[in-house]
């Protein structure tokens, strides 16, 4: 039987304020535990949460860069619940009145099945809340107890919530890679999954194709894209042996173990909590006008999507170079600082990218931020492939040199000797040289053995040391060779 | 000495006829000898308060004294004071020193006023009697065998038995003017968001007030010039221009419009008590007042209301005195759900118990609509009723309380019966509005009646101006109990 896999993702996107999202203490990652645990952080007696604005700012970013709907005025809601992590006994969260509305993103799937082809989706966004992030439970060190360390409780976070629009696995990558380009893109999270600054919940149910929602199971906290995929993969063939094994499916809150490749069911749908969800009374409803929202719009860079567009119309590019030099933020940047006001030489400078420096950075294990050549040294090295100075493979020579030395594209060339030759009288003399030693190779070239040219041509680099310029000397052997 | 007003203390201490020192320890030697009876204070801290005495006196010697400078002042123990154990009337932090300055403890600080100790409560501000302190009840100082009124009681004797020269009280649903009327002394419970709640105990924050409670009204003036003012630390505050309390004392109150809700004057009220309000009524058209009789017609659903709305924040509010971080922890426990239910279960009294346990009732799952959100409608609808009153009045005016004070144990074993005796202050809690009572006479009994005072919105100064203007036309105020 044919089933319809249905999965929606919910993201926490840890939000790059330098302090908390209702105190001062600092957001900072990897501090000694309940150093960063002030006051509110301990939920003292009489302490009150002051919102941050930076938050909010974030928050109306993702609206923004989602084309969503920013809510005028939005409400902080106490989700109640015990836990030794949860200092004040609730989580300020956001319920029936989220700060963002109805958005969408748009995405590039590459379907994991080698033939079919890449194509392009929307998942659209049901909501995305502000809410403070709990402490944690540190177990291991504590023979019999149980340590707790507050210096995360209170860091903003934004969840992100997608309706169930994913239909595979790679689908869900792809939305979770998008939204993790798109946060660290318009600077609101730093995206780094080790440290927990990006987890997705993931909520996955199988269908008969077009039938009624099946009941999903929810695999929580994944913090790899690896991870997500692996853990779907065995939700949905588990969920799917289940059924037509005569059995159910239970609504459940489950986890992945990497170890194993298997999920494990946490807790089922009879412990859950009822949250006793009511307004802040400490804080008022969040009011954004609109003049806050333009603010926040004229800080927005140009966004992937719109970039790509632009590289398709403006530089000729191919949809799938485009979709690769927008992944991140760095690497556009990077193409643009190299193209300069180069229009022309785009697709040169895109394959260069693409190609030589990206394969470069992964051997190295780097990321573009970390590349040890500048944009600039790249444009000028393009510049003079451009203006006929050096030939590619001397360009390719140049590039190695740059990686392991620095240096500039010219400072290499004059060194190195890399400059190819267009003095066309210096060609012709080398080719009237060649001509004049090869006679029987010349006749028989005359005679009608077109093949022989590339014999001439190798003869000639090898004798230019590999600096003729290659379209001249190709001209120049022709005519000399019609005789 | 200690029936002078705080101005009169004021000029005594800059015209160095005595120290803050002296002052002080008159008070302290004061209460060592009456509180023992009394029960009024939970925490003194001779040597602290000593050393504050110490350093106003240099302030005065320095000539930099303001108004209450150097003047002894008892706070409730709901405000945490650094250094002092801060209760709040509970087990659960019979334990806990507080290790920062609630606003307001702040702020008689910087104006170098002394703490003089910490006054008792009922245990989290909830009760109407003092009788539910973890640290026993109080007496009323004019019959040792009744109570002084609640939540603010151990204030209220300590005023009424000259053991403070002044002192802080916070009213929830009547918890400073209950108690003022009931011992005789004048009590304000401000605008809401006029003093900061930060460093304040919550109870129920939408509801919660700091405010002064005092032998007459002019010092309620000179205390609230100390005690309000924008605070960013609690988003509730309000953002105002700073104002002169006083300022207003000494204007006629000719044409004032005394609104008088027929509602306040019904079934349930105490033919003594009516009979000492209708008297300070008829003083009050003497001195040039009109009276209007207006409705309030949704008054009579402010307790249920209160009932609702109060636990249900209360639940949230007491969710972190969970025994994990600080307080009271259960000395035996088998696993964390028992931790949390034995250190919560001896923690806290039987008061306190009742209210969580219908505060998470009317939150829960199905509950909700039919509890929190109709109480939060008639909320709007009682506001509504005072904005219709003072279209056709200034002030309003009636009874504090149903009863002069009630003998201890008589209400203790019925919550409704203690609950009704709030029906004349609650309504101007939900509403946020300010309101006063002064003494106006007293019962059969001999014991104290309060005339309460409601004022519309930030209309403190007007509201102490005709209280001032009644008290320099009468002597009620200046009855001290005989100890």
């Amino acid at each position: 039987m044919q089933w319809e896999i249905v999965i929606g993702l919910e993201v926490h996107a840890q939000l790059s304020t330098n302090t908390k999202i209702f105190s001062g203490a600092s957001t900072a990652f990897g501090a000694e535990p309940n150093t960063q645990a002030d006051a509110v952080s301990l939920a003292l007696p009489g302490v009150l949460p002051v919102l941050n604005k930076g938050a909010v700012e974030r928050a109306i970013k993702f609206g923004l860069a989602t084309g969503a709907h920013i809510a005028p005025r939005s409400v902080f809601a106490r989700k109640n619940y015990f836990y030794p992590d949860l200092p004040k006994g609730y989580q300020i969260s956001q319920f029936d009145l989220p700060v963002v509305g109805q958005g969408a993103l748009t995405i590039q799937v590459e379907p994991l099945s080698g033939n079919a082809k890449p194509y392009e989706k929307t998942v659209r966004i049901t909501r995305a809340h502000l809410e403070e992030d709990a402490g944690k439970s540190l177990h291991a060190d504590f023979h019999g107890m149980t340590g707790i360390d507050l210096n995360r409780a209170g860091t903003p976070l934004l969840e992100i919530v997608s309706e169930p629009d994913m239909r595979s696995a790679a689908e869900a990558v792809a939305y979770a890679k998008a939204l993790h380009t798109l946060v660290r893109w318009i600077g609101i999270c730093d995206g780094n999954m080790q440290e927990g600054s990006f987890r997705c919940d993931v909520n996955v149910s199988v269908r008969k194709p077009g039938g009624e929602l099946g009941t999903r199971r929810e695999i929580k906290n994944l913090n790899s894209f690896k991870f997500m995929q692996q853990a779907i993969d065995y939700e949905v063939q588990w969920q799917i042996d289940t059924i037509e094994n005569g059995g159910k499916v239970q609504q459940a809150t489950i986890l992945f173990n990497p170890d194993t490749g298997e999920t494990r069911a946490m807790r089922s749908k009879e412990d859950a909590h009822d949250y006793r969800y009511f307004p802040d009374p400490d804080l008022l409803p969040l009011e954004i006008s609109p003049e806050w929202i333009e603010q926040m719009r004229a800080t927005l860079p140009e966004l992937p999507q719109t970039k790509q567009a632009r590289y398709v119309n403006e530089f000729g590019l191919s949809a799938y170079d485009a979709s690769v030099l927008t992944s991140s933020r760095e690497m556009a940047d990077f193409f643009e600082a190299a193209l300069g006001d180069a229009a022309a030489q785009a697709k040169i400078c895109a394959n260069w990218i693409i190609g030589e420096v990206s394969a470069q950075l992964n051997r190295d294990g780097l990321d573009m931020a970390q590349c040890p050549i500048t944009a600039q040294q790249l444009g000028g090295m393009l510049a003079r492939i451009a203006d006929g100075t050096i030939s590619n493979s001397g360009a390719k020579d140049v590039f190695r040199t740059m990686w392991a030395e620095g240096g500039d594209a010219d400072a290499i060339i004059e060194t190195k000797g890399l400059k190819q030759v267009s003095d066309s009288g210096a060609i012709e003399a080398l080719v009237d040289e060649i001509i004049a030693a090869n006679a029987d190779k010349v006749a028989e070239y005359r005679s009608g053995k077109d093949k022989l040219f590339g014999f001439f041509v190798g003869l000639a680099m090898k004798a230019s040391k590999g600096k003729a310029n290659p379209a001249q000397l190709n001209d120049i052997l022709k005519q000399k060779l019609a005789g | 000495m200690f029936e002078s007003s705080l101005k009169q203390l004021g000029d005594a201490l800059r015209a160095k006829k005595i120290s803050s020192v002296e002052l002080t320890q008159l008070y302290l030697d004061r209460i060592a000898q009456l509180n023992p009876g009394l029960n009024a204070y939970v925490t003194l801290n001779t040597e602290a308060s000593l050393a504050q005495a110490k350093a106003a006196d240099a302030m005065l010697a320095g000539g930099d004294a303001q108004a209450m400078t150097g003047i002894p002042v008892a706070q409730k123990d709901i405000f945490c004071a650094k250094g002092w154990r801060t209760t709040c009337g509970s087990k659960m932090l019979d334990n806990f020193v507080a290790p920062y300055d609630a606003h307001v403890i702040e702020q008689f600080n910087r104006a170098g006023a002394i703490n003089l100790g910490k006054t008792n409560m009922d245990e989290f501000a909830m009760g109407s009697s003092n009788e539910t302190s973890y640290f026993g009840a109080v007496k009323n100082p004019w019959d040792n065998a009744r109570v002084p009124g609640g939540s603010s009681g151990g204030t209220a004797a300590a005023v009424a038995a000259r053991l403070c020269a002044a002192a802080t009280g916070t009213d929830t649903g009547g918890s400073i003017r209950q108690p003022a009327a009931l011992c005789g002394i004048s009590g304000l419970k401000p605008t809401y968001g006029v003093v900061s709640r930060y460093g304040m105990i919550a109870f129920a924050s939408s509801l919660d007030q700091a405010g002064p409670m005092g032998r007459c009204a002019e010092d309620l003036a000179l205390m609230m010039n100390t005690m309000a003012g924008f605070d960013e630390r609690d988003s509730t505050s309000l953002q105002r221009d700073k104002e002169d309390y006083a300022r207003d004392l000494d204007k006629p109150l000719n044409g004032l419009r005394i609104g008088l809700p027929k509602e306040f004057f019904a079934e349930g009220l105490g033919s003594d008590v009516a009979k000492a309000v209708e008297a300070a009524i008829a003083e009050y058209k003497k001195l040039g007042a009109t009276v209007v009789e207006i409705s309030l017609p949704n008054t009579r659903l402010s307790i249920p209301v209160y009932y609702v709305l109060a636990p249900a924040e209360a639940s949230s509010n007491l969710s972190r005195f969970d025994g994990v971080r600080y307080g009271y922890r259960a000395p035996d426990y088998t696993d964390l759900a028992d931790m949390y239910e034995k250190s919560r279960a001896q923690g806290f009294g039987a008061e306190v118990k009742r209210r969580i346990m219908i505060g998470t009732y009317v939150l829960s799952h199905g509950y909700y609509d039919a509890y929190y959100i109709q109480a939060q409608k008639i909320r709007r609808l009682i506001a509504q009723d005072f904005v219709e009153a003072y279209k056709h009045c200034d002030v309003i005016m009636g009874p504090t309380s149903p009863s002069t004070a009630f003998k201890l144990g008589e209400k203790g074993d019925d919550p409704v019966q203690m609950y009704l005796s709030d029906i004349y202050t609650i309504a101007v809690n939900l509403a946020g509005l300010p309101g006063m009572s002064i003494p106006c006479g007293f019962g059969d009994n001999d014991m104290p009646v309060g005339l309460q005072i409601i004022g519309n919105y930030f209309d403190e100064a007007r509201m102490l101006n005709v209280a001032h203007q009644y008290q320099l036309a009468t002597d009620w105020h200046s009855r001290a109990p005989q100890i």
